[in-house]
């Protein structure tokens, strides 16, 4: 069985983002970038089926800038076996991205595409899905649980508002993975030397016929309405008393 | 023109979120000569939503595709629903302009997340998650960076498949339908398509509450990774009760398994934005802030001085929560 796991590179999820002077993005020079925390967990969770024996392969994709590459290299630390950079230098889209990467299921015929359920920068939650219709695969998003039961089907365990709903999906499918998956490991020493080893093939979207066709302009991003800054009280009963003065007790 | 409205729904009642969502559609409405508003139910013996429905105002037409494989919402039988129902009216409507829809609307759910990307797909536009509020009929507003940048997006495409937040928006009135019966919306019944064969429902456990639900409540009491244990949460349940509050919880309160995953709020959990929140026990990591700016009033109670949580908190209490936390209920229950 092989596995694809979509990756991304985003801004580190601890650093504090500033919106730039021209109100036209985030301030990104300078700024610590990171794979994705959904995406880490996608790579673990592969990295796991391998080690369990479920599959033979683990195969990354990144659509991202040559930079990108040190995100693919930490992955592959991980224990992805090898990985793909789709190059590209402006922001893709979610629809694009879905399109790059129908593209490489077609050729690399995994069994199952993990991703992330949502990039933590455009915090769109799109791609997996955009790419289950694209492939007409079915779906599991927000998965908290993948078991392999009978040949060809899976059973995920999806986080969702009221609780917990489990599916059984027929392979190959596409699975978004929630924060409670697992806990990704961290990469040793020799597995970072032997991560450098391994092969990335390098692509462009025209050598596999896609034309990015962003559909969103961005008009302006601008910083949040902040909040007046609050009071410390003294106690319990002086608590009381600002909250019935601001009329919400 | 006409904006379809997908309603989210546990094949008894409608869920709240719809009634924003309607809103957010109503407004848009205002940018497109008045589009009329279509409501989509697609269920399982779901006629008491349709009764339901009926007391809405601003319908003007409620289409039903009531079958077993609609019973549970599964992205790959929900999906194709909805575009067909896209391109049949384009294609019945194309000349006049008339009766196709330019928008596909539903909430930012977990229901709604999952078929809405896939919609979008199938009628190769662009979807446009989480908004929170309209600009004009194809300029929205929405956060980015866990909520600590908000982007203005236009879209160029014929159609917007939106999701939206409905924390963001007012709910619409719902009256009760059986007043209102002089005045029924038209309801079209639907074909089912087929199932898709590919995804099936097994099982399901949902968390049984007799509080407020999270994302509608006007107060929320929140416990972090300081509450210790899942216990001590009976400490926030008793003050619930006083104040008819729901209880949410921190990442790292799931994550330690003190609570259920669905009270998570933040960035990756649930958005909520009462009346008044009340975070116990809770740093304050930019993931969680994500999930409650758009409260009225924030209250922390915390002992860390330096917990950025008080750097959005309009009442700040700098003391161990388990002195607090009884003392609080009491005084509560002696104002009763």
């Amino acid at each position: 069985m092989k596995i694809l796991v979509a990756v991304k590179r985003v801004v580190d999820h601890k650093v504090n983002v500033r919106v730039n002077a021209n109100e036209t993005g985030i301030e990104t020079s300078n700024v610590k970038m990171a794979i994705n925390p959904f995406c880490e967990i996608a790579i673990e969770q592969a990295v796991r089926f391998k080690e369990q024996g479920s599959a033979d392969e683990v195969v990354l994709v990144c659509i991202g800038p040559k930079d990108a590459e040190v995100q693919l290299r930490a992955g592959l630390a991980l224990g992805a076996d090898r990985a793909i950079l789709i190059r590209v230098d402006e922001e893709v889209q979610s629809l694009d991205v879905a399109k790059l990467l129908h593209k490489v299921v077609q050729e690399q015929l995994p069994d199952l595409v993990l991703l992330g359920k949502q990039a933590i920068d455009t915090d769109n939650n799109q791609t997996g899905q955009m790419l289950a219709a694209l492939t007409d695969m079915p779906q599991g998003t927000f998965a908290s649980d993948i078991v392999f039961t009978v040949p060809n089907k899976i059973k995920v365990t999806r986080e969702v508002d009221g609780g917990l709903v489990t599916l059984a999906l027929s392979l190959p499918a596409v699975v978004t993975v929630d924060l409670r998956l697992n806990t990704p490991r961290y990469a040793s020493l020799p597995n970072i030397m032997k991560a450098k080893r391994k092969i990335i093939t390098v692509i462009y979207p025209e050598n596999i016929g896609v034309s990015l066709s962003p559909r969103l302009t961005t008009l302006k991003v601008e910083p949040p309405p902040t909040r007046q800054a609050g009071i410390k009280v003294a106690d319990v009963a002086e608590l009381v008393d600002k909250l019935q003065q601001a009329g919400v007790l | 023109m006409a904006i379809l409205i997908v309603a989210d729904h546990d094949n008894h009642t409608i869920h709240p979120a719809t009634l924003s969502v309607l809103t957010a559609a109503a407004e848009i409405a205002t940018y497109t000569n008045n589009s009329e508003l279509h409501l989509l139910i697609m269920g399982h013996d779901c006629q008491p939503v349709v009764d339901m429905a009926q007391g809405i105002t601003g319908l003007s037409q409620i289409l039903v595709a009531d079958h077993q494989i609609y019973q549970y919402p599964l992205a790959e039988n929900i999906a194709p629903l909805i575009a067909s129902l896209v391109q049949t009216q384009s294609q019945a409507h194309e000349g006049d302009g008339q009766g196709k829809y330019s928008h596909i609307i539903t909430s930012a759910g977990t229901t709604g997340k999952d078929y809405q990307p896939r919609v979008a797909a199938l009628l190769d536009v662009a979807q446009i998650s989480d908004i929170i509020s309209v600009e004009s009929a194809d300029t929205f507003k929405r956060p980015i960076y866990a909520g600590n940048a908000i982007a203005t997006v236009q879209s160029s495409d014929y159609l917007q498949v939106i999701t939206v937040r409905s924390s963001a928006f007012v709910a619409a009135p719902l009256s009760d339908s059986s007043l209102s019966n002089g005045n029924q919306v038209a309801v079209v019944e639907l074909a089912a398509q087929a199932d898709s064969g590919k995804s099936e429902f097994v099982n399901a456990e949902l968390t049984q509450s007799s509080r407020p639900e999270l994302t509608t409540a006007k107060v929320v009491i929140a416990g972090g990774r300081g509450m210790q244990n899942a216990e001590n949460f009976a400490l926030l349940d008793a003050l619930a009760d006083q104040l008819n509050a729901a209880v949410g919880a921190s990442r790292a309160a799931v994550d330690a398994g003190f609570v259920a995953n669905d009270l998570q709020i933040g960035q990756t959990g649930k958005i909520v934005a009462p009346d008044l929140y009340i975070a116990v026990g809770i740093s304050g990591a930019i993931q969680h802030i994500a999930g409650i700016t758009g409260s009225k009033v924030i209250v922390a109670v915390n002992s860390d001085a330096d917990a950025p949580i008080f750097d959005v908190a309009d009442y700040g209490l700098v003391a161990d929560l388990f002195d607090v936390l009884p003392v609080l209920t009491e005084v509560l229950k002696a104002k009763d």
